[in-house]
């Protein structure tokens, strides 16, 4: 008998040798009892498959946009279906993969495990949480497949409420639903993390990967509302023609700028905490040690949360605010550039007289550790003012974002997704292809987005369809879809090998990194509810000494 | 193919080379930092990689360390942001008595109007060494007026104006890019700048002149019946508007504002909004029936009384048409770029 997963990409992994053990895959069969499931980590499996659907959906656009930017004319597609690519191509990345991804996949499938609960505070609201994103994700599809949207993921007005014959209102509707499934998961985890934690597991023994979650909790509780209201305000202008933000009606176009990026500032900070909190658990694994600066990372990741809701403006120095205002958002803009500082050389700091190891969950994390600080200082060019005025609207900030977005927020992902893969599947993957496919993709990622910081200092504005009248551009577009394309093939490698495990990969022990943190205390994969007995902690976090003892033989690193 | 291949784009304001000395005293410290922590990731990663028998030392952390990191990066940030506010504030700052150049952007044009009079369309021409502010608004949607020889860039918004000055340094033919995207040929809405020596410039200046916006603004003025109210004493039914601009002014709601041209221009289109103290609210309004450019012409129609400056050309106001859009195409407006349209 094999369990159906409703998704017919996906085979089933099936435990021959583990046949008499219940785990939560095999704990109940049939397609309803996982549409149906209150189990954290079956939902976390429901997202897995979603957001892996739309991160292709969204990587097509991109390749369709790349292809069109080989050469300089405007000749693979139309200039409005151009415009809708990069719309969808940031709608579908943003709201439907880089905000869920973490949090909802490794977030929802890990959070109650390290602290040693059952699952989250609500089970059933988890469940609404996936079908909500489900509802807006398939709203979205239909928004895209009958004409989608033209916008730019930023929905400007008043082009977005006067000016296009879009679908602005259906996309809107979509990105509103999906928004509360990310208000919902953040609420189950704040709660979480509160009320559920083990006996023994203090505040200041969580895994710093709960505390990330935890600061990206509060920003999707107190962020996401605001965007709710502000594309209920544009559809309201769009439907209604009341007049908020189109001057012709009486309103103001950098309203809706300031409530759009109240929310989608923060929101960079929704893609990258948890993605921190990944590779800091990484870290500690491969180099056998604790965290250096325990306290000062847990904080920083509060910090930025803080910090994240005060800096919106710094996306608008050229869109006519005044000087003053531009200055004390540049200011705040440094302030919380400084706890992600913190973080980097904290992490580089807990290597020192580590061992360490190179497995692919740490190739990844060295990855990021490179991609994440040149996205981090290059947004130091951005922050002062004299510079984002050259610069802003031009692919030197769409290369800054996609180093942190993509180079920070995806590799984060994909080392996780490797690091738990035993514990989410119960079986290994194949070291050698993973390796590799994590050097195709930070060469390929390099390729793509490098060139683009030189394209936005010549001075290539972003979203444009034609560059006919700047063929010096070309070469570095070239470079920059080449990159794409190696890009491209760093990413399916992984679904082809993690699939091919499911099946063929070895069964996993309980513990195969002899990684600390109680979601290796247990099975692999876990049981339903996760622990036979409530665990009792009496170790702080990463007390890799211990595990590493001599008296305890030396268990070797799975390969 | 090389030549083909620049890095940097060409310097040619007064604003560029500032810019780029920021830019690399950034590319400096930063390229520092990432190689401090990429070394000393390499560094660490080869040198305690795993070895058989030998532990990893466990260290719990360090608070000197810690203050130590983030005290001379917060005194680094501190200083970049000084010199980015400094040379923002430069940017700014438009001198007193810069050229000033009308823009009205519509998708997908860019429409400048010259105070001498000169009209262009996706061309801007200016002389090597004078500054020349810009005074922008937008008949629809928000763009924005980007030149990358000078390092420049503001938004263009509907509804208001914004502005934007610089000074060219180097002759020569500079991309001007919408660098907001607004609509299907957002990438088409792009033109020239053409920097001139001074002679070459006069000589292009003298072409064909259509007379100095502010005398089609007094035409204007007398057209709409608006000096019936505003009358040069003290006994009309609107405030007088000799002397006002760039002065304060007392509103009725007991508030100051400067007379700039954002008000200016919010007092033609939405009068009853910040009405002057001691006056009824008896102007109608005009939004629908002058255009941008009209607005414009009105607005240096009222500063040129207010400035006390001799109305240059004066005397030719009579040859041009007040009929907005339709003008466009008149005088000496330069070919059009392939893919532009003029309405």
């Amino acid at each position: 008998m094999q369990p159906t997963i409703p998704h017919p990409m996906i085979p089933q992994p099936v435990f021959p040798e583990a046949a008499e053990q219940k785990n939560y895959l095999n704990e109940k069969y049939g397609a309803w009892s996982w549409l149906m499931t209150t189990d954290h980590k079956r939902i976390a499996l429901l997202y897995l498959l979603s957001i892996t659907f739309f991160f292709f959906i969204g990587g097509f656009f991109a390749l369709l946009i790349r292809l069109e930017l080989l050469t300089p004319a405007g000749d693979l597609v139309q200039a409005d279906t151009y415009n809708k690519l990069f719309t969808m191509h940031g709608m579908v990345m943003v709201f439907f993969f880089l905000i869920p991804s973490i949090p909802a996949v490794l977030g929802n499938f890990l959070v109650p495990m390290m602290i040693g609960a059952k699952d989250l505070a609500f089970p059933r609201i988890n469940l609404l949480s996936w079908y909500l994103y489900i509802i807006g994700g398939a709203l979205m599809m239909h928004c895209m497949l009958t004409g989608g949207v033209d916008t730019g993921w930023t929905f400007y007005t008043p082009f977005s409420t006067g000016f296009t014959n879009t679908k602005i209102v259906e996309a809107g509707i979509a990105i509103f639903i999906a928004g509360f499934s990310s208000i919902l998961t953040g609420l189950n985890f704040v709660v979480t993390i509160h009320r559920m934690r083990a006996p023994g597991m203090t505040w200041s023994r969580l895994p710093l990967f709960i505390w990330a979650h935890y600061a990206t909790s509060i920003i999707q509780l107190l962020g996401t509302p605001v965007i709710a209201i502000t594309i209920v305000l544009v559809a309201a202008e769009r439907a209604l023609h009341l007049g908020i933000f189109d001057p012709k009606l009486g309103g103001d176009p950098l309203l809706f700028q300031h409530l759009f990026w109240f929310y989608s500032h923060p929101a960079v900070y929704i893609m990258i905490l948890p993605s921190m909190g990944v590779i800091t658990e990484i870290i500690a694994c491969f180099s056998r040690k604790r965290i250096f600066g325990y306290h000062f990372v847990a904080f920083s990741s509060i910090a930025i949360a803080v910090f994240g809701f005060l800096v919106w403006a710094h996306h608008m120095f050229v869109a006519g605010i005044s000087v003053y205002s531009a200055l004390v958002f540049s200011f705040l803009s440094y302030a919380v550039a400084l706890p992600s500082a913190i973080k980097v050389f904290n992490w580089t700091a807990t290597l020192y007289k580590g061992s360490i190891h190179y497995d692919a969950p740490m190739l990844y994390a060295f990855g990021f550790l490179g991609l994440f600080t040149i996205g981090g200082l290059t947004g130091l060019f951005l922050s002062a003012l004299g510079i984002d005025v050259h610069v802003t609207d031009t692919y030197f900030v769409v290369a800054h974002f996609h180093y942190i977005m993509v180079g920070g927020a995806v590799m984060g992902y994909l080392g996780g997704i490797h690091f738990w893969w035993p514990k989410i599947s119960g079986r290994l993957y194949p070291e050698g292809w993973a390796r590799l496919a994590a050097l195709i993709v930070f060469i390929g990622f390099n390729l793509t987005f490098f060139p683009q910081f030189l394209l936005g200092y010549m001075g290539m504005p972003r979203r444009y369809y034609d560059y006919s009248h700047m063929p010096e551009f070309q070469i570095l577009n070239v470079m920059s879809t080449a990159g794409a394309t190696i890009l491209g093939v760093g990413y399916l490698l992984p679904m082809v090998y993690l699939l091919w495990s499911m099946r063929r990969g070895k069964p996993a022990s309980e513990n195969p990194w002899n990684a600390a943190g109680l979601e290796w205390k247990t099975a692999s994969p876990p049981p339903t509810f996760n622990f036979d007995e409530e665990p009792v902690v009496t170790w702080e976090a990463y007390n890799y000494d211990e595990l590493d003892a001599p008296h305890k033989e030396e268990v070797p690193v799975a390969k | 193919m090389l030549n083909n291949f620049p890095l940097w784009p060409d310097q040619a304001s007064t604003m560029a080379s500032r810019v780029d000395a920021l830019y690399i005293f950034l590319l400096l410290v930063t390229g520092a930092m990432a190689l401090l922590v990429f070394a000393c990731v390499a560094f660490f990663a080869a040198r305690f990689r795993h070895r058989p028998g030998v532990r990893a030392e466990q260290i719990e952390g360090s608070n000197a360390l810690e203050i130590t990191w983030s005290a001379i990066p917060f005194l680094i940030f501190m200083a970049i942001f000084g010199w980015g506010a400094f040379v923002f504030f430069q940017e700014r700052t438009p001198p007193a008595d810069a050229a000033e150049v009308y823009v009205v952007a519509k998708q997908w044009m860019w429409k400048v109007e010259h105070a001498e009079g000169q009209r262009e369309i996706n061309e801007l021409h200016v002389p090597v060494g004078r500054d020349v502010k810009l005074i922008m608004t937008s008949q629809d949607v928000i763009h924005s007026f980007y030149i990358p020889a000078f390092r420049i860039k503001q938004d263009v918004l509907p509804g208001r104006y914004t502005v934007e000055w610089f000074r060219a340094t180097k002759p020569g033919v500079y991309h001007l890019f919408c660098a907001e995207y607004c609509g299907t040929q957002h990438s088409g809405m792009v033109g020239s700048i053409v920097v001139q020596q001074p002679a070459d410039y006069e000589a292009w200046m003298n072409g064909a002149s259509t007379g100095p916006l502010s005398a089609s603004g007094e035409k204007i003025f007398a057209e709409l019946g608006c000096s019936t109210c505003h009358r040069s004493d003290t006994q009309g039914r609107g405030p007088n508007l000799q002397g006002v601009f760039g002065k304060p002014v007392q509103l009725d709601d007991g508030r100051t504002v400067t007379a700039d041209e954002n008000y200016l221009r919010e007092s033609i289109l939405d009068p009853g909004s910040k009405r002057v103290k001691g006056f009824q609210p008896i102007m109608p309004t005009f939004q629908g029936l002058v255009s941008e450019e009209q607005v414009n012409d009105l607005v240096a129609y009222i500063k040129a009384i207010s400035l006390s400056k001799p109305i240059n050309g004066a005397k030719t106001s009579a040859n041009r048409a007040v009929s907005g859009d339709s003008s466009d195409t008149e005088g000496q407006t330069p070919p059009l770029p392939s893919g532009s349209k003029v309405q």
